[in-house]
């Protein structure tokens, strides 16, 4: 299959099931609800107006090349530390560390992402801006809660920014047959992992019924978590075609990375229950961007270094 | 609907346009009306006092019909203090500039704001008249707001709760970080018949605590 086939068939086959997804939740809506507010129904529709949006980011951003995905998940990393910096206990000592957080570290980050600096991208947050924030920190002199507020800031910068950065890497690599077609390893990692996400999610609400961590997520249930883990260990062996992937190499990839996925959404909603928010940046409605992409932070590095340990060159 | 006072020039329009989008860029907060509607009403807005930018937050957050008949109360020590600032707060916010300390001969504060609401504007004001930047949740009120009401008793006083705005900017730095910020309208009220100033002060006190409450619901 050559690359454009790939990419037709590729975008047909997200295009339909989005038409066939929206025209269930609008039948639903007008026959079920008879057009009137219902909670299950509404919040389905609005999930699925969420991923029209993000086929749709995602998709330019691909069709505008290496650039474009970078400033796209560059963007999606500020608003994600935004969140997370919003709920954290920083103080006015802080304030110095967290313009660097945003407006230093994060753009260095995907500028070392953009000229394919690999050695340095991979050592920049967890080995320098660990080393220096917390000296802008300690200056200011304020000791109180001060292991609490540093640990935050970074643990911020690692989940939001460095875990987020894989996704764009993944065009830096070069495998050997594959050349041209990284794109494609960006779109079968958001495809197995909103996969996995949606069907934990369906699986959960027909036949949950035993939670696996209630104090931290009531939603997750063992049932959701195998439904979603086989659904995306199947599907991504469905789609290896688009990967350097064998089926079977690419179920194995699959189950690591869902399985990233599925705990990061737990660790992430702990986090959000210590802080007492329901959802990551509370004043949007419909829950924040962290909320959507908790998943594919746990996921990314993981997938990344899979791929670039057997795979690339 | 109240006569606009102000002659709108393309200059100032536009700083003001500017300001506005900014403002509600870099905070990412959207005006909840919990306690009340945005409608164009001679008002007194009341609101906790953490950051240079509480005054660009409540002036941003109110609908542009809004906008255009209120006034913030800003302390002339610092809003005179050079071009730019005269600027913004004359040309563009049309504030309402008190003395802060007074030294005999000047103008009473209270009689300056009164004016201002008899020629029906409505009034943003920091009834802790400093910014907060202890660990207490709001400062002892002043009893300016309360001498304000007695004059004005027929105008409604809405509290106004802003979260995360001294983290954006605490005092003393320049550059904002672009964390969520909250701002809250909550229930209006008026002074009462024979209410004393300690009685009264509390209530506003109160209803800014109340408003901070409903905003945060986690957290009461």
């Amino acid at each position: 299959m050559t690359h454009f086939q790939g990419t037709l068939l590729i975008a047909a086959g997200v295009f339909t099931l989005l038409i066939a997804v929206s025209a269930l939740g609008a039948w639903l809506k007008l026959v079920r609800a008879e057009g009137s507010p219902h909670a299950l129904i509404d919040n389905m529709n609005l999930r699925i107006q969420a991923w029209w949006a993000m086929t749709i980011t995602i998709g330019l951003a691909l069709l505008a090349g290496r650039i474009g995905v970078v400033v796209l998940f560059a963007f999606v990393s500020f608003t994600a530390l935004r969140e997370f910096l919003t709920i954290a206990p920083t103080r006015r000592g802080d304030h110095q560390s967290l313009v660097m957080a945003f407006f230093v570290a994060l753009p260095f980050q995907y500028f070392l992402i953009g000229v394919e600096w690999h050695d340095f991208y991979e050592v920049f947050i967890p080995v320098y801006a660990f080393l220096f924030l917390p000296i802008l920190s300690a200056v200011k002199s304020d000791t109180r809660n001060f292991m609490e507020r540093t640990g935050t800031i970074q643990w911020g910068l690692m989940v939001t920014v460095f875990c987020i950065s894989h996704i764009p890497a993944l065009l830096n690599l070069h495998i050997p047959g594959h050349e041209h077609r990284n794109a494609f390893l960006i779109v079968f990692l958001v495809l197995i992992v909103q996969g996995a996400d949606i069907l934990h999610h369906i699986c959960s609400r027909l036949f949950g019924k035993h939670q696996i961590a209630p104090q931290v997520s009531p939603s997750k249930t063992v049932e959701g978590f195998v439904g979603g883990i086989a659904t995306a260990v199947i599907l991504g062996a469905l789609l290896s075609w688009m990967t350097p992937f064998s089926p079977g190499e690419a179920a194995l990839v699959s189950l690591a990375t869902t399985l990233m996925g599925f705990f990061g959404g737990l660790v992430l909603s702990a986090m959000k229950r210590d802080r007492g928010v329901k959802d990551w940046g509370g004043n949007i409605e419909g829950g924040g961007m962290l909320d959507r992409v908790a998943s594919v932070c746990f996921a990314a590095p993981v997938y990344f270094h899979i791929v670039r340990h057997w795979w690339s060159t | 609907m109240y006569p606009n006072h102000f002659m709108q020039r393309p200059v100032p329009e536009a700083v003001s346009w500017a300001l506005t989008r900014f403002t509600r860029l870099i905070t990412g907060a959207q005006a909840r009306w919990i306690g009340c509607a945005p409608v164009p009403v001679q008002r007194i807005y009341f609101g906790n006092h953490n950051s240079h930018a509480d005054f660009a937050l409540i002036w941003a957050s109110l609908p542009t019909p809004l906008r255009r008949i209120t006034r913030p109360v800003a302390g002339a020590d610092y809003w005179n203090a050079s071009p730019l600032r005269r600027y913004i707060i004359h040309e563009v916010l049309h504030g309402v500039v008190i003395e802060r300390s007074r030294e005999g001969g000047t103008v009473e504060p209270v009689d300056v704001m009164a004016a201002a609401l008899e020629r029906g504007d409505s009034l943003i004001l920091f009834p802790e008249g400093t910014r907060n930047t202890t660990e207490e949740r709001l400062l002892p009120m002043k009893s300016g707001i309360y001498h304000l009401a007695q004059k004005c008793p027929h105008i409604d006083l809405v509290p106004v709760w802003m979260d995360n705005l001294g983290r954006l900017l605490p005092k003393g730095e320049i550059v904002p970080v672009p964390l969520l910020c909250s701002i809250s309208f909550g229930a209006p009220l008026r002074l009462q018949e024979g209410e004393d100033k300690d009685a009264f002060l509390a209530r506003i006190r109160d209803a800014l605590l109340a408003t901070m409450s409903t905003a945060r619901p986690s957290e009461s």
